[in-house]
């Protein structure tokens, strides 16, 4: 039996270990393919997970219900109510009645079982194929500290999503934001942090001065955001754990923005404004060295790093109209990717290398879309009055990004698209909320 | 006649001045750079600024209300530009000889698009724009050490009715003068 124990940067420690499977796990037809089809969601059961110490019944249901809303909420799974059970598993260890899930053509079977001792918490399931009357994978039980709670839920939904998707999961994560409050032409702002689906929501920062477009450091133990705080548009570093902050030394300029971290997290690529010029630096935040990576008399803004570090995807209106482009993470010679009819600004690089999502203007419209590396393939997600700055979910197959309402009560909010355009939905965030930047899967 | 005008002026600044954006500087509206301290609390309406001036109000043509309201504080663009139209030139010829003939005053230049942009990009907008005021303002004969400049972007609008008239308010450089003097 494998036993892994993953240390973690942040509370509350998680801890997963594999169950003994009592039968050969395979993988069977159970499967769902993210493509751009059409998709009918792929039904499913997760009856209440056991409560296998007394006073864990709460906890159990409450487990129970993060499992079944993460993957519900994808727009891929559909659950089947347990008023509609024939049958319900009488313990963690008990042999599945298959009939009577295939009867209510439940193609997946989620059990569970719980356990609290004192501020200990331990949580298993198995996910079984129904039709093929076996077990999908090998079970698996986490261990950490009832605070862990969501996270635990999230753990065993994105285990049973990888495995029926082939993808791999992102419940288990967490977004920096920029929560807005007050009139439109007076708003607060501050930088939230909250868990992927808009629970355990905190502020990291206090309203007083304006904050801009928060990173996440590529282990989520750190954010880069703009911050007025001095008077003038400067960079800062937030560490997550102890809210503590401090202001970066870039290369001098009136203004420094739009921070993003390098992909091991040991330097800072942004961008600063002199003279009205705006281009593209490099800072490391160990030795503090600079170097400049576009020269150019027009605007180079919003950079974005490729996942293995080697390219740099940037906005530039050096065409006359803001556009992306591509060049080495050490700069040299951009190649314009963006040819469509518009606008197109603040570039992603998906985690994953593939696609790079962005904010298009056009006929007074604005769009989150994505195209390939070299620009090929763009795909317009979604469409209204002010959508803007995408960011990537761990896996690069969802996007959040910032949708606001026009006029004097308009405002901004966060929502979520997949990228084949499907299942676009608000963040619940408790008030006006923008700038998203999506953490990494926490381990 | 000339009453009345005057007396609108003066309800006309304190209506402008209540719009204007206090904290430039962050904490301590009006102050927070070396050798830019301003007596009043609240960066608008410059009553108890004091600095050697008698009198309030428009009235007095060495008066930031003066600076605000018969002068122009403000330069406005078009969408996407910042290039100075004849008008805005114009402006900023009389702002250029206000701060020649007041050198007590220091000057930040603040930049701003409307919201039909990305965020990153409008901050790099605004600051071209307040860069265009501040270069011609140089032009004209203003040292060039009495100037700064900031951009905030789409961030800090003054017309919400998000249609074209309001769009263009905010597409703006506005000059924002401080008491203080260099050493």
């Amino acid at each position: 039996m494998l036993t892994r124990t993953i240390a973690l940067l942040l509370a509350p420690l998680v801890a997963a270990t594999l169950l003994p499977a009592p039968v050969t796990a395979q993988s069977g037809p159970l499967r769902i393919t993210i493509s751009e089809g059409v998709i009918e969601p792929l039904p499913f059961a997760v009856p209440m997970f056991q409560a296998e110490t007394g006073g864990a019944e709460q906890i159990a249901a409450d487990i129970t219900r993060v499992v079944a809303q993460d993957l519900t909420g994808t727009g891929l799974f559909r659950e089947i109510p347990a008023s509609s059970f024939i049958s319900t598993p009488a313990s963690f260890a008990s042999p599945v009645a298959y009939p009577d899930w295939r009867a209510i053509n439940a193609q997946a079977l989620i059990t569970g079982a719980v356990a609290v001792n004192g501020n200990q918490l331990t949580v298993k399931f198995r996910l079984f194929d129904v039709f093929t009357g076996a077990e999908l994978g090998e079970g698996l039980q986490f261990a950490g500290t009832t605070g862990g709670w969501r996270r635990m839920g999230h753990k065993v939904a994105d285990a049973v999503y990888s495995r029926i998707t082939g993808e791999s999961g992102y419940f288990d994560s967490r977004v920096v934001f920029v929560s807005e409050s007050g009139p439109k032409d007076n708003r607060a702002r501050r930088l939230g942090i909250m868990d992927y689906d808009g629970e355990n929501r905190q502020f990291l920062t206090d309203s007083n001065s304006l904050v801009l477009a928060p990173r996440f450091s590529p282990y989520g133990d750190r954010v880069l955001y703009t911050s007025y705080e001095s008077g003038f548009p400067r960079i800062s570093l937030l560490d997550v754990a102890s809210v503590g902050r401090r202001q970066i030394t870039t290369v001098e300029g009136e203004m420094a923005f739009s921070p993003r971290f390098s992909k091991d997290g040991s330097a800072v690529i942004y961008s600063v404004s002199t003279g009205g010029n705006t281009d593209i630096y490099r800072t490391d935040l160990g030795s503090g060295s600079h170097s400049r990576l576009t020269s150019a008399p027009s605007i180079e803004t919003s950079p974005s790093l490729s996942p293995d570090g080697s390219r740099i995807v940037f906005e530039s209106d050096r065409s006359g109209t803001q556009q992306l482009y591509v060049m080495s993470a050490s700069g040299g010679e951009p190649q314009r990717i963006s040819f469509g009819e518009g606008r197109y600004g603040s570039p992603v690089w998906s985690p994953r290398g593939d696609l790079i999502a962005f904010t298009k203007q056009n006929a007074g419209r604005f769009h989150i879309g994505v195209m390939r590396t070299d620009g090929s393939e763009e795909r317009l997600l979604t469409s209204s009055f002010l959508d803007e700055s995408p960011t990537w979910a761990p896996n690069g197959r969802v996007l959040m990004f910032t949708r606001e309402t026009q006029g004097a009560s308009g405002g901004p909010q966060i929502y979520s698209v997949d990228i084949s355009g499907r299942n676009l939905k608000q963040v619940p965030t408790g008030g006006f909320a923008s700038d998203p930047s999506w953490g990494p899967l926490q381990q | 006649m000339n009453k009345y005008l005057t007396v609108s002026i003066l309800v006309g600044a304190l209506a402008l001045s209540a719009c204007t954006r206090p904290d430039r500087f962050g904490a301590g509206a009006g102050a927070g750079a070396d050798g830019m301290g301003v007596g009043a609390g609240a960066g608008a309406g410059f009553d108890q600024a004091g600095v050697g001036q008698s009198g309030l109000g428009a009235g007095n043509p060495n008066s930031p209300e003066y600076f605000q309201q018969t002068i122009g504080d403000r330069v406005l663009f078009a969408v996407d530009q910042s290039t100075l139209s004849a008008e805005a030139m114009a402006t900023l010829d009389g702002q250029a000889q206000w701060l020649q003939a007041n050198s007590d005053y220091l000057a930040v230049i603040e930049g701003h698009a409307d919201e039909q942009g990305t965020r990153e990009y409008n901050v790099a907008l605004g600051a071209r724009r307040a860069n265009a005021a501040r270069e011609y303002l140089i032009s004209r004969g203003v040292p060039a050490n009495r100037l700064r400049t900031i951009s905030y972007g789409k961030e800090r609008p003054i017309a919400t009715c998000s249609d074209p008239s309001c769009y263009a308010q905010n597409r703006r450089a506005v000059t924002v003068i401080a008491a203080g003097a260099l050493s």
